[in-house]
């Protein structure tokens, strides 16, 4: 076996499990989060549902603004670079990024391919709506997959959407005869050998998280029920009442995700949740962007 | 035989797989409700433990909230066997030179966090394991060990850094041997848990 950074890239993933990474966007809110209990933070400027109130172009953070975040905690730091944009992904691998996220909630910087993430040594993750655009995304070299939702918005309608979406693919395609294998590949435009793997293995080829619209202990445990390996929490945090106790509440809510007694207990006196948006009031669907 | 798999986070899986392979019972201690189940008059049943790779400081922090913390580190100290990997031998070393927090602490050793750098530091390679001849080991952000005490043995290094270590029924690796499920290989440092367990 040779030095395969795909190979432990993807294992880094398999340490992230049955955890909650946290979006934040200073050094004392990434000390928050680490201190809540989460098992990565996401660099980033601004917050989902501040990008979406802003508007205008989004782009990768100021790396300085990352570097601090690097070094206020001892957990793995992510940040996100727009679609396409390898640059940004170059200049995050320069700075010693744990991951990249490609992601949607960025403006994207190209409307038809995503960033060759062979070429890379750090890992990626990418956001997926249904079987095939993860599968895509891993044939790119992404070695972790995260449900798109729908950021910024509290609302965990679409993520939910994309896990039932996924998990029923995943189904369909363990259950297919032998023979029958091509043209699923053909029809999910992806390589054969994943849907071969995914045949055999009832499972992604790699970690796979729930993301977009998370915002209550509840909402995670239901997420992690519907087959997610892990959850992103990114707006749910820092824009409700008191996040020191709602990031531990959710941290232990994805342990005990079945438990609802415990679960119960964990949603009480949150406080405020972030106010959130129906999936009816939103302009922009960030999931739409990239295929 | 059967073994208790912490899940709180991180790859528990993956050594509850080993396990499977192996033939042995286990189950997932994920709150302490799962632990008092395998206790009957005041003696817990189980016949050892083992702590994940994942994030020692979200583990840490749950075996508090949980309640784990005290009877887990009662139960190493009256001589449960226990076995932890990575983030897991965090949790059971007695110092952690570059961090303030300590956490189990039942083992005469001291690692360092994040030894070898960020994930760009991460590698895989072969080196000799004390009795088992060369393994497979993936370092995953991984520690390494500083010191050891004089009860602690060491059992593998690689480039001069200790990566496992043994202090009585006490095993540690800086990799994940849970990660390696080829046939060569046939779990042999989760053999070599078993072993020490039955000694």
């Amino acid at each position: 076996m040779l030095n395969n950074r795909w190979e432990l890239n993807k294992n880094l993933a398999q340490m992230l499990k049955g955890g909650v990474i946290m979006d934040v966007t200073t050094p004392e809110q990434a000390k928050i989060a680490e201190a809540a209990g989460a098992c990565a933070v996401m660099a980033l400027e601004r917050i989902p549902a501040d990008i979406r109130a802003a508007g205008g172009v989004s782009r990768m953070s100021d790396p300085k603004m990352i570097k601090g975040i690097q070094q206020a905690v001892s957990i793995p730091v992510m940040a996100k670079c727009r679609i396409g944009h390898f640059a940004e992904a170059q200049i995050l691998q320069a700075i010693e990024i744990d991951y990249i996220d490609e992601s949607e909630v960025l403006s994207p910087a190209d409307d038809k391919y995503h960033i060759d993430k062979t070429a890379f040594e750090v890992p990626f993750v990418c956001g997926a709506k249904d079987l095939g655009e993860a599968l895509r995304r891993i044939a790119e070299g992404a070695a972790m997959i995260r449900t798109k939702g729908e950021p910024g918005t509290g609302d965990v309608v679409q993520a939910v959407r994309h896990m039932r979406m996924m998990q029923a693919e995943i189904r369909r395609l363990g259950s297919m005869a032998e023979d029958e294998l091509f043209e699923a590949a053909k029809q999910l435009q992806v390589p054969c050998e994943l849907v071969q793997y995914v045949h055999e293995n009832k499972k992604l080829p790699v970690v796979n998280f729930a993301a977009g619209g998370v915002a209550t202990p509840a909402d995670a445990a239901l997420m992690m029920q519907l087959g997610a390996e892990g959850v992103f929490v990114g707006s749910g945090i820092f824009k409700s009442g008191n996040p020191e106790k709602r990031a531990a509440a959710i941290v232990k809510a994805v342990t005990n995700f079945t438990d609802a007694k415990m679960l119960a207990e964990l949603s009480e006196d949150l406080g405020e949740a972030m106010v959130g948006i129906n999936e009816q009031e939103i302009n922009l669907l960030m999931a739409q962007r990239g295929q | 035989m059967r073994l208790g798999v912490l899940a709180l986070q991180g790859a528990f899986i993956e050594h509850e797989q080993a396990l499977q392979r192996l033939g042995v019972d286990f189950t997932e201690i994920r709150q302490l409700a799962d632990l008092e189940h395998e206790y009957t008059n005041k003696n817990c049943k189980l016949d050892g433990l083992i702590i994940p790779g994942g994030e020692s400081t979200v583990q840490g922090k749950l075996l508090h909230d949980l309640e784990l913390f005290q009877p887990i580190q009662e139960l190493i100290q009256h001589g449960m066997p226990v076995f932890g990997t990575c983030a897991g031998l965090l949790l059971l070393a007695e110092k952690i030179s570059n961090d303030e927090r300590c956490h189990l602490a039942t083992m005469h050793i001291t690692a360092m966090r994040n030894a070898y750098g960020r994930q760009l530091g991460s590698f895989f390679t072969e080196a000799e394991f004390k009795g088992l001849g060369k393994i497979p080991m993936t370092f995953i952000r991984a520690p390494y060990i500083t010191e050891v005490a004089s009860d602690v043995e060491v059992l593998a290094e690689v480039n001069g850094k200790i990566v496992a270590a043994r202090q009585g029924k006490q095993l540690v690796t800086a990799f994940h041997p849970e990660l390696h499920n080829d046939q060569h290989y046939n779990d042999a440092v989760h053999a070599y848990f078993l072993q020490m367990i039955n000694e």
